[in-house]
Protein backbone atom coordinates (compact mmCIF):
# COMPACT_ATOMS: atom_id res chain seq x y z
CA UNK A 1 0.00 0.00 0.00
CA UNK A 2 2.72 2.27 1.00
CA UNK A 3 5.05 1.66 -1.89
CA UNK A 4 1.87 1.95 -4.48
CA UNK A 5 1.30 5.54 -2.51
CA UNK A 6 4.90 6.66 -3.64
CA UNK A 7 4.89 5.61 -7.14
CA UNK A 8 1.52 7.71 -7.89
CA UNK A 9 3.07 10.62 -6.66
CA UNK A 10 6.06 10.60 -9.06
CA UNK A 11 3.95 9.99 -11.72
CA UNK A 12 3.56 13.28 -14.19
CA UNK A 13 -0.22 14.82 -13.95
CA UNK A 14 -1.67 13.69 -17.33
CA UNK A 15 -2.77 16.96 -19.49
CA UNK A 16 -6.27 17.50 -19.65
CA UNK A 17 -7.13 17.46 -23.30
CA UNK A 18 -10.75 17.26 -22.64
CA UNK A 19 -11.29 20.34 -24.06
CA UNK A 20 -8.89 19.92 -27.28
CA UNK A 21 -12.55 18.64 -29.47
CA UNK A 22 -14.31 22.21 -28.15
CA UNK A 23 -11.57 24.19 -29.99
CA UNK A 24 -11.43 21.90 -33.47
CA UNK A 25 -15.73 21.96 -33.23
CA UNK A 26 -15.53 24.79 -33.85
CA UNK A 27 -12.79 25.08 -36.47
CA UNK A 28 -14.90 22.39 -38.09
CA UNK A 29 -18.61 24.48 -37.84
CA UNK A 30 -16.51 27.43 -39.04
CA UNK A 31 -14.91 25.60 -42.32
CA UNK A 32 -18.31 23.88 -42.67
CA UNK A 33 -20.53 26.85 -43.20
CA UNK A 34 -17.99 28.70 -45.36
CA UNK A 35 -17.69 25.82 -47.32
CA UNK A 36 -18.41 25.44 -51.04
CA UNK A 37 -17.73 21.47 -52.03
CA UNK A 38 -15.35 21.56 -54.88
CA UNK A 39 -17.31 19.65 -57.38
CA UNK A 40 -14.98 19.47 -60.25
CA UNK A 41 -11.24 19.00 -60.73
CA UNK A 42 -10.07 21.04 -62.96
CA UNK A 43 -8.10 19.68 -66.31
CA UNK A 44 -7.18 22.82 -68.31
CA UNK A 45 -5.21 25.35 -67.87
CA UNK A 46 -6.75 28.28 -65.24
CA UNK A 47 -4.91 31.56 -65.19
CA UNK A 48 -8.05 34.14 -65.35
CA UNK A 49 -7.32 37.85 -66.65
CA UNK A 50 -7.83 40.74 -64.47
CA UNK A 51 -10.59 43.09 -65.13
CA UNK A 52 -12.31 46.08 -62.70
CA UNK A 53 -16.28 45.66 -63.81
CA UNK A 54 -17.31 42.49 -62.83
CA UNK A 55 -20.22 42.00 -60.01
CA UNK A 56 -19.87 39.53 -57.65
CA UNK A 57 -21.78 36.27 -58.37
CA UNK A 58 -23.96 35.85 -55.49
CA UNK A 59 -26.85 33.61 -57.49
CA UNK A 60 -24.99 30.55 -56.81
CA UNK A 61 -27.74 27.99 -57.29
CA UNK A 62 -28.21 29.35 -61.50
CA UNK A 63 -24.56 29.21 -62.12
CA UNK A 64 -23.30 26.51 -64.58
CA UNK A 65 -19.40 26.21 -65.22
CA UNK A 66 -17.76 26.18 -68.45
CA UNK A 67 -14.15 25.82 -68.35
CA UNK A 68 -11.94 26.58 -71.31
CA UNK A 69 -7.93 26.69 -71.69
CA UNK A 70 -5.02 24.30 -72.69
CA UNK A 71 -5.15 20.77 -71.28
CA UNK A 72 -3.06 20.43 -68.07
CA UNK A 73 0.50 19.19 -68.81
CA UNK A 74 -0.47 15.72 -67.50
CA UNK A 75 -3.97 15.40 -70.13
CA UNK A 76 -1.76 16.80 -72.98
CA UNK A 77 -0.69 13.53 -73.95
CA UNK A 78 -4.49 12.58 -73.95
CA UNK A 79 -5.98 16.00 -75.58
CA UNK A 80 -3.21 18.22 -76.75
CA UNK A 81 -1.85 21.83 -76.30
CA UNK A 82 -4.60 23.52 -78.06
CA UNK A 83 -7.37 25.21 -75.84
CA UNK A 84 -9.88 23.05 -75.22
CA UNK A 85 -13.28 23.31 -72.65
CA UNK A 86 -14.08 21.56 -70.43
CA UNK A 87 -17.77 20.46 -69.34
CA UNK A 88 -18.42 18.77 -65.72
CA UNK A 89 -15.12 16.87 -65.43
CA UNK A 90 -14.28 15.96 -68.79
CA UNK A 91 -12.70 17.73 -71.81
CA UNK A 92 -15.14 17.95 -74.62
CA UNK A 93 -16.44 19.20 -78.34
CA UNK A 94 -17.65 21.77 -78.81
CA UNK A 95 -21.08 19.96 -80.32
CA UNK A 96 -21.82 19.18 -76.61
CA UNK A 97 -22.13 22.48 -74.79
CA UNK A 98 -26.35 22.50 -76.10
CA UNK A 99 -26.39 18.66 -74.13
CA UNK A 100 -24.65 19.98 -71.12
CA UNK A 101 -26.64 23.17 -71.23
CA UNK A 102 -29.88 20.68 -71.45
CA UNK A 103 -28.62 18.60 -68.30
CA UNK A 104 -27.90 21.52 -66.24
CA UNK A 105 -31.35 23.14 -66.96
CA UNK A 106 -33.09 19.70 -66.12
CA UNK A 107 -31.05 19.55 -62.69
CA UNK A 108 -32.55 22.85 -61.70
CA UNK A 109 -35.91 23.30 -60.39
CA UNK A 110 -37.89 24.06 -63.56
CA UNK A 111 -38.70 28.30 -62.55
CA UNK A 112 -35.54 28.45 -62.68
CA UNK A 113 -34.17 26.88 -65.56
CA UNK A 114 -34.75 29.85 -67.53
CA UNK A 115 -32.49 31.95 -65.38
CA UNK A 116 -29.66 29.93 -65.92
CA UNK A 117 -26.51 32.04 -66.15
CA UNK A 118 -23.29 30.15 -67.87
CA UNK A 119 -20.26 31.33 -65.96
CA UNK A 120 -16.85 30.49 -68.67
CA UNK A 121 -13.92 30.40 -66.72
CA UNK A 122 -11.66 31.17 -69.92
CA UNK A 123 -7.72 31.08 -69.82
CA UNK A 124 -5.82 34.28 -70.20
CA UNK A 125 -3.61 32.45 -73.22
CA UNK A 126 -6.76 31.08 -75.28
CA UNK A 127 -8.02 32.77 -78.12
CA UNK A 128 -11.22 33.90 -79.51
CA UNK A 129 -12.26 31.62 -81.65
CA UNK A 130 -13.14 28.72 -79.36
CA UNK A 131 -14.96 31.57 -76.83
CA UNK A 132 -16.85 32.04 -79.75
CA UNK A 133 -17.98 28.78 -80.92
CA UNK A 134 -19.16 28.54 -77.53
CA UNK A 135 -21.22 31.45 -77.15
CA UNK A 136 -22.89 30.51 -80.77
CA UNK A 137 -23.85 27.31 -79.31
CA UNK A 138 -25.17 28.83 -76.03
CA UNK A 139 -27.18 30.91 -78.38
CA UNK A 140 -28.91 28.27 -79.95
CA UNK A 141 -29.49 26.10 -76.82
CA UNK A 142 -31.17 29.80 -75.56
CA UNK A 143 -28.93 30.05 -72.54
CA UNK A 144 -28.28 33.73 -72.83
CA UNK A 145 -27.15 35.02 -69.66
CA UNK A 146 -23.27 34.38 -69.39
CA UNK A 147 -20.66 36.08 -67.18
CA UNK A 148 -16.43 35.96 -67.89
CA UNK A 149 -14.83 35.32 -64.50
CA UNK A 150 -12.78 37.94 -64.07
CA UNK A 151 -9.98 38.23 -61.18
CA UNK A 152 -10.36 41.92 -59.61
CA UNK A 153 -7.51 44.46 -60.16
CA UNK A 154 -5.53 46.25 -62.94
CA UNK A 155 -3.72 44.34 -65.93
CA UNK A 156 0.22 44.39 -65.21
CA UNK B 1 -14.71 4.32 0.40
CA UNK B 2 -15.91 6.94 -2.23
CA UNK B 3 -17.70 5.71 -5.08
CA UNK B 4 -15.33 6.55 -8.12
CA UNK B 5 -17.09 8.19 -10.94
CA UNK B 6 -16.15 6.77 -14.38
CA UNK B 7 -14.67 9.23 -17.04
CA UNK B 8 -15.81 8.36 -20.42
CA UNK B 9 -12.65 8.82 -22.38
CA UNK B 10 -12.54 11.64 -24.92
CA UNK B 11 -9.42 11.29 -26.30
CA UNK B 12 -10.42 9.82 -29.55
CA UNK B 13 -13.14 12.89 -29.95
CA UNK B 14 -10.09 14.96 -31.04
CA UNK B 15 -9.23 12.34 -33.66
CA UNK B 16 -12.49 12.25 -35.55
CA UNK B 17 -13.09 15.93 -34.96
CA UNK B 18 -9.36 16.34 -36.58
CA UNK B 19 -10.62 13.85 -39.32
CA UNK B 20 -13.84 16.21 -40.41
CA UNK B 21 -11.87 19.13 -40.25
CA UNK B 22 -9.03 17.95 -42.42
CA UNK B 23 -11.98 16.92 -45.19
CA UNK B 24 -13.43 20.51 -44.69
CA UNK B 25 -10.40 22.29 -45.31
CA UNK B 26 -9.22 20.35 -48.45
CA UNK B 27 -12.55 20.38 -49.89
CA UNK B 28 -13.50 24.03 -49.47
CA UNK B 29 -13.46 27.09 -51.82
CA UNK B 30 -14.15 30.29 -49.66
CA UNK B 31 -14.04 33.03 -51.92
CA UNK B 32 -16.88 34.00 -54.44
CA UNK B 33 -16.49 34.43 -57.90
CA UNK B 34 -16.68 37.58 -59.77
CA UNK B 35 -18.17 38.08 -63.44
CA UNK B 36 -18.62 40.33 -66.15
CA UNK B 37 -22.26 39.95 -66.93
CA UNK B 38 -23.42 39.72 -70.56
CA UNK B 39 -26.25 39.14 -72.07
CA UNK B 40 -26.17 37.52 -75.70
CA UNK B 41 -28.98 38.04 -78.50
CA UNK B 42 -30.99 35.20 -79.05
CA UNK B 43 -30.20 32.67 -82.12
CA UNK B 44 -31.80 33.46 -85.33
CA UNK B 45 -30.80 31.04 -88.38
CA UNK B 46 -30.94 34.90 -90.72
CA UNK B 47 -27.62 36.54 -91.30
CA UNK B 48 -27.49 39.40 -88.64
CA UNK B 49 -27.94 42.73 -90.60
CA UNK B 50 -25.41 44.78 -91.57
CA UNK B 51 -24.14 47.71 -89.40
CA UNK B 52 -23.19 50.08 -91.49
CA UNK B 53 -19.52 50.74 -90.03
CA UNK B 54 -19.44 54.69 -91.46
CA UNK B 55 -22.73 55.74 -89.64
CA UNK B 56 -21.88 58.13 -86.80
CA UNK B 57 -24.08 56.72 -84.13
CA UNK B 58 -21.55 53.48 -84.57
CA UNK B 59 -18.71 53.16 -82.52
CA UNK B 60 -16.79 50.66 -84.71
CA UNK B 61 -14.17 48.70 -82.06
CA UNK B 62 -11.82 46.54 -83.57
CA UNK B 63 -9.44 43.57 -82.23
CA UNK B 64 -7.26 42.28 -84.91
CA UNK B 65 -5.48 38.62 -84.32
CA UNK B 66 -2.40 40.44 -83.28
CA UNK B 67 -4.09 41.99 -80.26
CA UNK B 68 -4.14 45.35 -81.83
CA UNK B 69 -6.53 47.48 -80.80
CA UNK B 70 -8.56 49.59 -84.22
CA UNK B 71 -11.06 52.40 -83.03
CA UNK B 72 -12.65 54.09 -86.42
CA UNK B 73 -10.27 52.57 -88.16
CA UNK B 74 -7.06 54.18 -86.28
CA UNK B 75 -4.87 52.46 -84.09
CA UNK B 76 -5.53 53.23 -80.05
CA UNK B 77 -4.09 52.36 -77.01
CA UNK B 78 -6.36 50.26 -74.27
CA UNK B 79 -5.82 53.23 -71.81
CA UNK B 80 -7.25 55.40 -74.22
CA UNK B 81 -10.53 53.39 -75.14
CA UNK B 82 -12.83 54.32 -71.80
CA UNK B 83 -12.22 58.06 -72.40
CA UNK B 84 -12.65 58.11 -75.84
CA UNK B 85 -15.91 56.08 -75.78
CA UNK B 86 -17.44 57.98 -72.86
CA UNK B 87 -16.42 61.22 -75.22
CA UNK B 88 -18.43 59.02 -77.80
CA UNK B 89 -21.53 58.22 -75.59
CA UNK B 90 -22.47 61.85 -74.27
CA UNK B 91 -21.28 63.55 -77.35
CA UNK B 92 -25.28 64.44 -77.93
CA UNK B 93 -24.71 65.64 -81.44
CA UNK B 94 -22.06 68.71 -80.77
CA UNK B 95 -19.16 66.63 -82.68
CA UNK B 96 -20.59 65.35 -86.29
CA UNK B 97 -18.36 62.11 -86.46
CA UNK B 98 -19.89 61.58 -82.83
CA UNK B 99 -23.53 59.89 -81.42
CA UNK B 100 -26.49 62.04 -81.71
CA UNK B 101 -27.42 60.78 -78.50
CA UNK B 102 -26.44 58.25 -75.77
CA UNK B 103 -29.96 56.63 -76.36
CA UNK B 104 -28.75 56.05 -80.30
CA UNK B 105 -24.87 55.19 -79.70
CA UNK B 106 -23.96 51.81 -80.40
CA UNK B 107 -21.00 50.56 -79.71
CA UNK B 108 -20.07 47.77 -82.50
CA UNK B 109 -17.35 45.55 -80.71
CA UNK B 110 -15.71 42.80 -83.32
CA UNK B 111 -12.59 40.44 -82.60
CA UNK B 112 -10.76 37.80 -84.45
CA UNK B 113 -10.42 34.31 -84.15
CA UNK B 114 -6.83 34.33 -83.09
CA UNK B 115 -7.79 37.43 -80.29
CA UNK B 116 -6.25 36.82 -77.13
CA UNK B 117 -9.09 35.64 -74.71
CA UNK B 118 -6.98 38.17 -72.18
CA UNK B 119 -6.83 41.20 -74.85
CA UNK B 120 -10.59 40.84 -75.65
CA UNK B 121 -11.65 40.82 -71.89
CA UNK B 122 -9.13 43.93 -71.50
CA UNK B 123 -10.91 45.79 -74.05
CA UNK B 124 -14.54 44.62 -73.56
CA UNK B 125 -13.87 45.72 -69.78
CA UNK B 126 -13.10 49.44 -70.58
CA UNK B 127 -16.12 49.85 -72.89
CA UNK B 128 -18.43 48.37 -70.05
CA UNK B 129 -16.30 50.58 -67.79
CA UNK B 130 -17.08 53.57 -69.95
CA UNK B 131 -21.11 52.72 -69.58
CA UNK B 132 -20.74 52.33 -66.11
CA UNK B 133 -19.08 55.30 -65.21
CA UNK B 134 -21.27 57.30 -66.62
CA UNK B 135 -24.53 55.86 -65.10
CA UNK B 136 -22.83 56.05 -62.04
CA UNK B 137 -22.09 60.40 -62.74
CA UNK B 138 -26.10 59.96 -63.21
CA UNK B 139 -26.76 58.43 -60.59
CA UNK B 140 -24.52 61.32 -58.21
CA UNK B 141 -26.07 63.80 -60.29
CA UNK B 142 -29.96 62.31 -60.06
CA UNK B 143 -29.35 61.49 -55.76
CA UNK B 144 -27.62 64.58 -55.40
CA UNK B 145 -24.77 62.63 -53.99
CA UNK B 146 -26.45 60.38 -52.17
CA UNK B 147 -25.93 57.07 -54.01
CA UNK B 148 -22.32 57.20 -55.05
CA UNK B 149 -22.75 54.20 -57.67
CA UNK B 150 -25.34 52.75 -59.95
CA UNK B 151 -25.09 49.39 -58.61
CA UNK B 152 -26.10 51.17 -55.21
CA UNK B 153 -29.66 51.73 -56.11
CA UNK B 154 -31.79 49.08 -54.62
CA UNK B 155 -34.07 47.77 -57.34
CA UNK B 156 -36.24 46.70 -54.27
CA UNK B 157 -36.18 50.04 -52.92
CA UNK B 158 -38.21 53.61 -54.05
CA UNK B 159 -34.20 54.03 -55.89
CA UNK B 160 -36.13 51.62 -58.57
CA UNK B 161 -37.63 54.93 -60.39
CA UNK B 162 -34.71 56.37 -60.69
CA UNK B 163 -32.72 53.45 -61.69
CA UNK B 164 -35.18 53.04 -64.34
CA UNK B 165 -34.76 56.50 -65.68
CA UNK B 166 -31.10 55.60 -66.02
CA UNK B 167 -31.63 52.86 -67.76
CA UNK B 168 -33.96 54.73 -70.25
CA UNK B 169 -31.17 57.52 -71.11
CA UNK B 170 -28.25 55.69 -70.52
CA UNK B 171 -28.77 52.18 -72.27
CA UNK B 172 -26.02 49.97 -72.82
CA UNK B 173 -25.98 49.22 -76.30
CA UNK B 174 -22.80 47.09 -76.87
CA UNK B 175 -23.10 44.96 -79.48
CA UNK B 176 -20.73 42.08 -80.90
CA UNK B 177 -20.08 41.04 -84.00
CA UNK B 178 -18.93 37.25 -85.24
CA UNK B 179 -15.27 37.62 -84.68
CA UNK B 180 -13.29 37.02 -88.16
CA UNK B 181 -11.82 34.35 -89.25
CA UNK B 182 -9.07 35.00 -92.43
CA UNK B 183 -8.04 31.69 -91.78
CA UNK B 184 -11.16 29.61 -93.20
CA UNK B 185 -10.92 32.01 -96.73
CA UNK B 186 -7.50 30.78 -97.71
Amino acid sequence: MLGHFKRKKKELPAINTSSLPDIVFMLLFFFMVATRLRETEVKVKQSLPKATEQEKLEKKDLLSYIFIGSPASEFQDEFGSAPRLQLNDRIATVDEVQAFVASEKAKMPPELANKIIIAIKCDKDADLGILSDVKTELRKANALKITYITLRGLEN
Amino acid sequence: MAKKITEINASSMADIAFLLLVFFLVTTEIDIDEGINVVLPPWTDEPPPDVKQNNRNTLAVLVNSRNELLVEEERFEVEELRDYTKKFIMNNGRDPEMSDSPQKAIVSFKGDVGTNYDTYIQVYNELRGAYNELRDDLTRQKTNGRKKTYLALDPLSRDSIIRDEIKDILPIRLSEAEPTDFSANK
